[in-house]
């Protein structure tokens, strides 16, 4: 209605002052009109909804499977939404389904994640900040070249460090143990976290580091009293960065933990993809969702942050 | 005048707590990245079975594995689903981004809707897809119950088609990525471009072609790094989505080594098919460093 | 006294020597200047100076003591950064008794400190509040006290003016002056600006490729520049050059048809003939009456006129290049028009051709 009233305005002005301004105003005048459906915005509109709506696809199969019960599934077809919705699926896949011998539903694989992830996180960004800060700013001789081998260390499959890293937990007596899982992600998290910091730090004036020195600050004030209080939007970037990745990881977790010890995701495959028992795709569904809950959630508060954070860690893969 | 300066430092001790501080980082590269990989590129050389055991064969586990079939089958997998996912997430990251640089509404809404399956685990999204392509209740099925009973679309079902019914799972995740990565390139190109372009009266479709696009050759280097990388570690996907079946047919590298290393108990074909993995990383990474190196170079 | 006393100091980035061989005494007290183009060094020389970069050869010393190893800290320096580095986290208080308190020096002490250079500066009001919201002058008032309370002998600017528009620049150059009458510190202060060189200095170094060109006050650099590096930096509009030669027993500069006697110009050795540089300021040509008192005077065909407010740049050719010389603002000429021009060549330079140094 607003809209419509702004848009007649104009017009009404120009007739109002028409008698005086009349010749002046022959010909095209004003803002140039424009169509709401030009071809141009149909195309642009409709190819976008056409894709919007073949990425919720997914998401919205999984929610509807999981509020369906088992008979309803056989009949129905998997895009039409629960005649009755049942939360059985959910509170079965939280605390009852099996993964081998154990019942006790994924809770235990929610546990064991968060209890991974959060030291992982803090670990990983407390070491790569460190280890940034003292490549931008405290450049020693050897310095860039550990960096080097550190960053092209990013793209060696991991497959390739899978074994040695077996040894050396089985040395410290880390092996099967959620502190091994902590620190195979500290590790791996430190080239792509390393190569954040220190492109933050350096990216910040080198003037100010040299007037704290000027001051008498030295490596550990300046980094705490001069630095961290700069670096809060990066830290937040590494937070997501690490939480969303250590939360999804499979790989190491299958490798390094055991079946007590498994993460969220290596339990999740486990009862899906298990092959006695009769498929319950509403429990696998709802297990599937669950798992993929934490990071859903970062991803929709931190919105573009989110973005920044895996444009930087995308090299991870 | 002599200098009143007790010695210098000694240079060991010079910038000391720089060089405490970077211990985990130097450990990290020397032991883990560059010790690592050379422990498992030489005892791909050797005949380890549950245990690694320095007894050396040459060449044998490289023989043996270009003999496996299943070998065969996971570098043929791969080839496929790296030449479609570079091609198909190219082409489409490119067009999605182009059309949300058009000034639209709802652009938020629809970053959003195309970004969060990467939030996702690739457990998460194998699965999901699974369900949707299972063939007595997915698509297929619904297909058929609307009356065309012979409609068949079952391709984690089918050992010819199943690394596509993988691709389509991995373009889903991934190319909400690419075309944020685009977006932020064609953001970066200077508005004034565009005015001239418009003052020269060249189409949109051509400006794209022959200006924007080669303005933006550092952010498509960057893309394909990262799809590149993405592609041969791919693993995950395939263990959920099909667990390397039906048969063999959807095997791919990574899942390979796994299988031998930790499963199969056989640890000198594990480390020779993961050095082949190396090397094709080395055969990908290497010219392109060489290329960016003196690129720069010659450009100051 | 020596205040800051640079020996021998060199250093260089790998194949690049940024700096060559320099030596430099600074008097207890002295505004030293350090003018030159970007790349000179002058930042680097600097840098060297306050500890932040290690020379490769060479010492520094300050009051007497060999600071060539020592911590900026150790140093008794203070040191203002042309984009202000103020920690954007801290309030103006904060800013100013960071260094003191990571000295661990007494609270009193430090408040005492504080007032004082708030009082100097005229910041008082804005010590609570943070550098984001400080216009550019303040901060720089800020940064300017943070090297202030730290009771130091010497004080060291890096462009500090640079980041500024320029009503507030003139307006800050008055104030540093100012500063250094009341405080009577020594200060070295880099700029790339002449006009800050000539106002503030009571010596100019100027440098070029690492090396100190000429090191003087600033009347003599202006009027007796030791090359023709100095001489074409300094000055805006810039010294005219015309290439020619020396000639004869009777020194006599010649440039096609123009004669330029040289009886009255002060030679460093005895004249030499050959291949030189003859350069006059625009503004030490005359016109009109004044021309006519002139021991040269040469008629001139105005080419083109750039009025500049306060006085006016005429455009002309002599000896077949350019030349330019400058007129009262009042006074109307059109291209085309001709007038007579003269100067003394006592106020003249005059460059070898082969070596550009002063004759």
């Amino acid at each position: 209605m607003a809209e419509q009233l702004l848009r007649a305005a104009p017009e009404l002005a120009v007739a109002s002052a028409m008698p005086a301004r009349a010749r002046a105003l022959s010909g095209p005048h004003g803002p140039r009109p424009r169509r709401r459906f030009s071809r141009r915005n149909v195309f642009i509109y409709g190819t976008l909804a056409l894709v919007a709506v073949y990425y919720l696809l997914p998401l919205y199969v999984m929610v509807v499977t999981s509020l369906k019960g088992m008979p309803e599934i056989r009949l129905g077809n998997i895009f039409s939404p629960p005649v009755e919705i049942t939360f059985e699926p959910w509170i079965k896949a939280w605390s009852t389904a099996c993964t081998g011998l154990n019942c006790d539903g994924l809770s235990r694989g929610f546990w064991n994640s968060v209890m991974i992830t959060v030291p992982s996180v803090f670990l990983s960004i407390s070491i790569a900040s460190i280890n940034g800060y003292a490549l931008a700013n405290w450049r020693f001789k050897g310095a860039e070249v550990f960096f080097t081998v550190l960053v092209v260390g990013a793209f060696i499959p991991y497959q390739v460090m899978l074994y040695p890293v077996v040894i050396v937990l089985r040395e410290i007596g880390l092996y099967g143990s959620l502190w091994g899982l902590v620190l195979v992600h500290t590790i791996f998290g430190m080239p792509i976290l390393t190569l954040l910091f220190r492109n933050y730090f350096a990216s910040l004036p080198e003037e100010l580091f040299k007037a704290a020195r000027v001051d008498g600050a030295g490596f550990w004030t300046i980094y705490l009293r001069i630095m961290l209080p700069m670096s809060l939007p990066i830290f937040v970037v590494a937070i997501i960065l690490q939480v969303t990745g250590i939360w999804n990881d499979f790989l190491f977790g299958v490798v390094y933990t055991k079946p007590d010890t498994y993460p969220m995701t290596v339990q999740l495959n486990n009862i899906v993809n298990a092959v006695q028992g009769v498929k319950e795709y509403n429990v696998n569904m709802a297990a599937t969702l669950l798992t993929g809950l934490v990071p859903l959630v970062i991803y929709f508060i931190s919105g573009k942050l989110f973005v920044r954070g895996i444009a930087a860690g995308a090299v991870k893969g | 005048m002599t200098p009143t300066y007790q010695g210098r430092p000694f240079s060991l001790f010079r910038n000391l707590n720089a060089k405490i501080a970077s211990i985990p980082m130097i450990l990290t590269a020397l032991v883990i990245f560059v010790g690592g990989t050379a422990w498992t590129v030489f005892y791909s050389f050797t005949n380890s079975k549950l245990l690694p055991r320095a007894s050396f064969v040459g060449f044998d586990q490289y023989e043996r594995l270009w003999a496996t079939p299943r070998w065969l089958v996971a570098v043929e997998n791969l080839a496929i689903y790296g030449v479609c996912t570079l091609v198909f997430s190219l082409v489409i990251g490119f067009v999605l981004a182009a059309l949300m640089d058009q000034k639209i509404r709802f652009e938020n809404t629809f970053r959003t809707i195309f970004l969060y399956p990467f939030a996702l685990s690739f457990i998460v999204t194998g699965l999901a897809w699974q369900w949707i392509l299972n063939p007595n209740f997915g698509i297929q099925q619904v297909v058929r119950n609307l009356g065309w009973e012979s409609f068949t679309f079952d391709p984690l079902y089918n050992a010819d088609i199943v690394i596509y019914g993988i691709l389509i799972a991995g373009l889903w995740q991934g190319t909400g990525l690419i075309m944020c990565l685009m977006l932020a390139g064609l953001r970066g190109i200077d508005g004034d471009i565009w005015k001239a372009a418009r003052v020269d009266g060249i189409p949109t479709w051509k400006t794209y072609v022959f200006i924007v696009i080669p303005m933006m050759r550092p952010v498509l280097v960057t893309t394909l790094v990262i799809i590149a990388s993405g592609i041969v570690k791919v693993y995950d996907l395939v263990v959920a989505q099909t667990s390397g079946g039906p048969g063999i047919a959807s095997e791919v590298p990574a899942k390979y080594v796994y299988n031998y290393m930790f499963l199969a108990q056989n640890l000198g074909q594990g480390f020779a098919a993961s050095t082949m993995m190396l090397l094709s990383v080395v055969i990908v990474i290497v010219p392109w460093a060489y290329l960016e190196f003196a690129r720069r170079r010659r450009h100051g | 006294m020596t205040s800051v006393q640079v020996r021998d100091v060199s250093l260089s980035f790998g194949a690049y020597d940024v700096l060559k061989e320099l030596n430099l005494d600074v008097p207890e007290g002295e505004f030293l200047v350090l003018l030159g183009p970007s790349g000179c060094g002058k930042s680097t020389l600097l840098n060297c100076i306050a500890g932040l970069l290690d020379v490769s050869e060479g010492q520094i010393f300050i009051k007497g003591k060999n600071v060539t190893w020592e911590e900026p800290k150790d140093r008794g320096i203070g040191m203002v950064f042309q984009s202000y580095a103020l920690y954007p986290q801290m309030t103006v208080e904060g800013n100013l008794s960071f260094g003191l308190k990571t000295a661990g020096m007494a609270k009193d002490e430090i408040a005492r400190r504080i007032a004082r250079a708030a009082e100097i500066l005229q910041i008082e009001p804005l010590l609570q509040r943070k550098p984001a919201a400080l216009s550019g002058g303040q901060r720089q008032r800020v940064a300017i006290g943070r090297a202030l309370v730290r009771d130091v002998d010497v004080f060291l600017f890096d462009e500090p003016l640079s980041n500024l528009d320029a009503k507030l620049r003139s307006e800050l150059r008055v104030e540093i002056k100012r500063l250094h009458q009341k405080l009577a510190n020594t200060m070295i202060y880099v700029t790339h600006d002449q006009i800050e060189a000539m106002t503030l200095a009571d010596r100019i170094a100027v440098m070029k490729g690492g090396v100190i060109q000429q090191l003087d006050a600033p009347q003599v650099i202006y009027n007796k520049p030791v090359n023709r590096f100095v001489a074409g930096f300094l000055g805006s509009p810039g010294m005219n050059f015309l290439d020619g030669e020396v000639e004869g027993d009777a020194p006599t500069f010649v440039a096609t048809d123009t004669k330029i006697p040289l009886g009255r110009y002060g030679f460093g050795d005895a004249a030499k003939p050959g291949k030189a540089v003859f350069g006059v300021r625009p503004e030490h040509i005359a016109t009109g009456d004044a021309a006519a008192a002139m021991p040269f005077q040469v008629d001139a065909r105005v080419e083109l006129v750039e009025p500049m407010g306060s006085d006016t740049l005429v455009w002309t050719k002599l000896g077949g290049q350019s030349f330019a010389f400058r007129v009262e603002a009042e006074r109307h000429l059109a291209s085309g028009d001709q007038l007579r021009i003269g100067f003394d060549p006592a106020r003249a330079s005059l460059f070898d051709g082969q070596s550009g140094s002063r004759m």
